[in-house]
C-alpha cells in the first residue's frame, strides 16, 4: 500500500480519546510507566555516577573530599534517589524478564507480578535509606 | 517486517534482543558493586583503586560500560518513537541521546585506564 492508501484505511471515524483522567490505570500500567520513568531518570543519573567514579579513582585527597561530600544532606538525597530509581528498574526489569522467559505470563500473573514488583522494591528502598543515612 | 532506519540493529526483534542481554549484564554488575559496598562498611582509597586497578574488574566495567550504551540507546530510542511524532523533533532527540551516550562511554573508559 502506498502512503495515501494507508492514510485512508487507518484515518476513519473511531472515536479517539486522550484524556487522561478518564483512563484508568490497572496496578501494571503503573508498574510499567514507573519502569519507564526510571529508565529516563537513570539516563540522567548516569552523569553523577560517573563524576563521583572519576573523583573516587582520581587520587587519595579527592577520593577523600568525594567521601565527605557524600555525608552532605543534598548528596545523600541524590544518591538515594539515584540508588532508589535503579533498584526499582532493576527489579521491574528482572519481572520483566521473567516474564519475557513465559512466567507469569496471564492476566493474574501480571497482576501479581506488578505487586511483587511495588512491595520488593519499595522494601529495598526503604533499606536503602536505612543504609544510607 | 518493518525495517526502521534508526534503530539499533535495524530490527525490533534484533533490539529487543540486545537490551535484554545488556540488562542482564548489566543487573551482574550493579549487584556485584552494591555487594562490594555492603561487604566493605568503611572503603579506604586503597581498596578502592585495587579494585580497579585489577583487569577483571577493568574487563567487567567496561562490559557494563559497552551494554549500558547499548541499552540506554534502544531505550530511549523506544521511547522517542512513542511520544515524539514529529520526524525532525525525533531525530534530534535521537541525535542528542546518542551525543549523550557517546560522551558518557568515552568518558567512563578515560575514567578506567586514563588516570
Ligand atoms: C543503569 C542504567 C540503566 C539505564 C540508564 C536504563 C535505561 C532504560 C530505558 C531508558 C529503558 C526504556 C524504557 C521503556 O521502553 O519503557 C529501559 C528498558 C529496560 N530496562 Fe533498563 N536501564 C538501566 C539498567 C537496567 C537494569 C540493571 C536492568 C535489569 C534488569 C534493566 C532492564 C530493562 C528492561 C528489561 C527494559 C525493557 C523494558 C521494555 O521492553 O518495555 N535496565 N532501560
Amino acid at each position: 500500500m502506498g502512503q495515501k492508501e494507508c492514510e485512508e484505511a487507518v484515518s476513519d471515524n473511531r472515536p479517539v480519546n486522550l484524556d487522561l483522567s478518564q483512563f484508568s490505570f490497572p496496578l501494571p500500567a503503573i508498574t510499567s510507566v514507573i519502569h519507564r520513568a526510571t529508565g529516563l531518570i537513570l539516563f540522567v543519573g548516569v552523569a553523577f555516577v560517573l563524576w563521583a567514579f572519576q573523583e573516587s579513582l582520581s587520587g587519595e585527597e579527592s577520593f577523600n573530599a568525594i567521601k565527605s561530600v557524600m555525608q552532605g544532606f543534598l548528596a545523600k538525597l541524590i544518591l538515594w534517589g539515584i540508588l532508589s530509581a535503579l533498584l526499582y528498574h532493576l527489579v521491574a526489569g528482572t519481572k520483566h524478564l521473567l516474564m519475557d522467559m513465559g512466567i507469569g505470563e496471564t492476566l493474574e500473573g501480571g497482576k501479581l507480578g506488578a505487586k511483587i514488583t511495588l512491595v520488593v522494591s519499595i522494601v529495598l528502598i526503604l533499606i536503602t535509606g536505612v543504609w544510607i543515612w | 517486517m518493518v525495517a526502521n532506519i534508526t534503530s539499533l540493529g535495524r530490527s525490533g526483534l534484533y533490539d529487543w534482543m540486545v537490551q535484554r542481554v545488556t540488562a542482564v549484564v548489566l543487573a551482574a554488575y550493579i549487584l556485584f558493586l552494591l555487594g562490594y559496598f555492603v561487604a566493605t562498611p568503611d572503603l579506604s582509597y586503597a581498596d578502592w583503586n585495587g579494585l580497579f586497578a585489577c583487569t577483571a574488574m577493568k574487563i567487567f566495567t567496561l562490559m557494563a560500560l559497552i551494554s549500558l550504551s547499548a541499552h540506554a540507546w534502544v531505550g530511549m530510542w523506544t521511547i522517542s518513537t512513542d511520544y515524539l511524532k514529529n520526524s525532525v523533533v525525533r531525530f534530534l532527540f535521537q541525535g542528542t541521546c546518542g551525543g549523550i551516550m557517546f560522551v558518557y562511554f568515552v568518558w567512563g573508559i578515560q575514567i578506567l585506564w586514563g588516570q
